[in-house]
């Protein structure tokens, strides 16, 4: 399903590209609570993704990462800028199925066997029995869940419900990929071989990815870049090109890897801003 | 934990089976000891505080024995040449209302599942109609048993003509609408944010997300409010047919047959057994559609 040409690693740099898989472009995002009190989620956000590209969104909670991620999915319309997907409107990319969806709980249907679930979209969008279940074997040997074909959620443990559900999202073949925290609630080892499986996918499938975390080794693992975001509005505060290879390159091996630490503090430093002055627990409001 | 939940359910289960079985039998059995212990034992004139009467008398009139209220089940209704035996005729009025009893929980089903989509769809609906849902079930059923019948009455266009156990069906099914109607809105409302984001993220319709997921998540809200919209069938159909003086149902039997207790005491309690088992045919049922929809009740919690 994929064309050569996605499969290649994300530019270092990232120009304006014309059929960029993600364009956000100058956008506001304020919610308005009760009482007319708003609050500014996000502020003058611009952010390109190339098609095949993985990009990290990382920050503290309440940067607006996930409302950023939200407006790309059409969950949310941004307040002012706009978003484009693959050079549609984020709306028209929603309807036709331009990109998959991961959060962070599985969200699988209890009542469908992982088969049914990840075949979910396709039943919906009418594809026939046959394409879907020649569609559903593949998914499942891509991650490794064939044994489990007619299992249902509650008997499979979490980083399994996980897979069904980077499965599910990938059944359609989308060339982008949105994922909100999807490997937040599991424990550190099922992390880091979902992550390694992740880049394995993305590889393979050529597919751009856009990866909400809060996790610092998991962003540099997985990214070409990763986007720091500060809070209180939401900016994006500088974005980290990380070039530690393909998808092929990136084993397990690399998180023992030099370069990785160096990228590691370095989106650490990006993190806590300039020099950590006035945090001495000396509370001065 | 897979292994686990799947070997819980075989052995222990026809065990659990067996036990619940054993203790519903146990507990006709205690009724009916208690029942005969207090006949024996209890004073003639009954237990009385002052002017008081707090447990009644233990004569036959008022107590017959068990053994005689099933053995009155198997002689003939009356002194007629071709009177039948009591359990037939109970047999053929149970069956009267429970049919009737059906109508009116179909009835009642559809009525209130339309309700609770309507609820689910507008949420303007769902202010406008819900207090007038529950204010209807406040109207005494009395009240508005003739009133049916009035209505229902007036009813006629072609060969259709409103019949009376129309009316009782009605009335059974104004009972029945409300739990569904509440049950189900909520079951309709019961799936997660994530999974109505998800099948937004897939660009389907309100009507494709309602079949797929709004409606296989109601299922555990579903259940509990179909098997008491069944009982409430039941109650509103005996009730309703005595109010409306429908022939050949339970309802009118326990009337008539209370007017004869003075002289044939065990008779009366025939169709209150027969009352017992439509009851539990209906709650059977409900039963055996919560087996057929196991599917929809993973994770729910035995209660």
């Amino acid at each position: 399903m994929s064309d050569a040409s996605d499969i290649t690693t994300a530019p270092a740099t990232a120009p304006v590209v014309p059929d960029a898989a993600v364009q956000v472009s100058g956008v506001d995002k304020i919610f308005t609570g009760k009482k007319k009190a708003t609050v500014t989620a996000l502020e003058s956000i611009d952010l390109t993704v190339a098609p095949g590209e993985f990009v990290s969104l990382i920050g503290p909670s309440g940067c607006g990462k996930s409302t950023l991620l939200r407006l790309i999915a059409d969950l949310d319309t941004p307040s002012t800028g706009t978003v484009t997907v693959f050079g549609k409107t984020a709306r028209q990319a929603r309807i036709d199925q331009e990109y998959g969806i991961a959060f962070q709980q599985a969200g699988l249907l209890p009542w469908r066997t992982v088969t049914g679930n990840i075949e979910l979209p396709l039943e919906l969008h009418g594809v026939g029995g046959a394409a879907r279940k020649a569609r559903v074997s593949e998914l499942l040997a891509l991650v490794g869940l064939s044994d489990f074909a007619e299992s249902y959620p509650d008997q499979l443990s979490g980083g399994m419900q996980q897979r069904v559900a980077i499965a599910r999202a990938l059944a359609e073949s989308p060339r982008l990929l949105l994922m909100d925290e999807p490997f937040g609630a599991l424990d550190e080892m099922t992390r880091e071989r979902m992550q390694t499986e992740l880049v394995r996918i993305t590889g393979e499938t050529g597919a751009a990815v856009v990866f909400v975390t809060h996790s610092i080794p998991e962003a540099v693992y997985l990214s070409n870049r990763v986007v720091v975001m500060s809070p209180r509005p939401g900016r994006i505060r500088d974005v980290l090109t990380v070039s530690l290879g393909t998808a092929q390159e990136r084993t397990e091996e690399l998180r023992e890897n030099e370069a990785f630490f160096e990228n590691v503090s370095k989106v650490r430093e990006l993190l806590h801003g300039e020099a950590p002055v006035g945090i001495r627990g000396v509370e001065t409001r | 934990m897979s292994e686990r939940s799947r070997a819980g359910s075989s052995g222990p289960r026809t065990n659990q089976t067996a036990k619940r079985i054993a203790f519903g039998v146990g507990g006709v059995v205690l009724l009916v000891a208690i029942w005969e212990l207090y006949k024996a034992l209890g004073p003639a004139t009954g237990v009385v505080v002052g002017d008081l009467t707090i447990l009644p008398r233990t004569t036959d009139l008022a107590m017959p024995h068990v053994w005689d209220m099933i053995g009155r089940l198997f002689e003939p209704t009356g002194g007629g040449r071709d009177a039948m035996p009591v359990w037939l005729a109970v047999v053929q009025a149970s069956v009267f209302s429970l049919g009737v009893a059906a109508v009116g929980w179909v009835v009642g089903v559809v009525v209130g599942l339309l309700l609770a989509i309507l609820m689910q769809r507008f949420r303007t609906a769902e202010s406008a109609v819900l207090p007038w849902i529950i204010l209807s079930q406040t109207v005494p059923l009395i009240a508005i048993a003739p009133l049916v019948r009035r209505w229902g009455s007036q009813l006629e266009f072609g060969d259709f003509s409103w019949e009376n156990w129309m009316s009782v069906a009605v009335i059974a099914s104004y009972l029945a609408f409300f739990p569904v109607s509440i049950g189900a809105l909520r079951g309709l409302n019961s799936p997660d944010t994530i999974h109505v984001e998800l099948f937004r993220s897939y660009g389907v319709g309100w009507w494709k997300t309602l079949f797929v997921l709004r409606l296989p998540a109601s299922v555990p809200y579903l259940l509990p409010a179909l098997r008491l919209a069944a009982a409430n069938a039941v109650i509103g159909t005996v009730v309703a047919e005595v109010s409306i003086g429908l022939r050949g149902g339970i309802g009118r039997m326990i009337i008539e047959y209370a007017q004869q207790a003075s002289g044939d005491p065990a008779k009366t309690w025939a169709p209150i057994f027969g009352a017992v088992a439509v009851g539990l045919v209906a709650a059977g049922f409900i039963a055996l559609l919560g087996v057929l929809l196991r599917r929809y009740r993973r994770g729910e919690v035995p209660a």
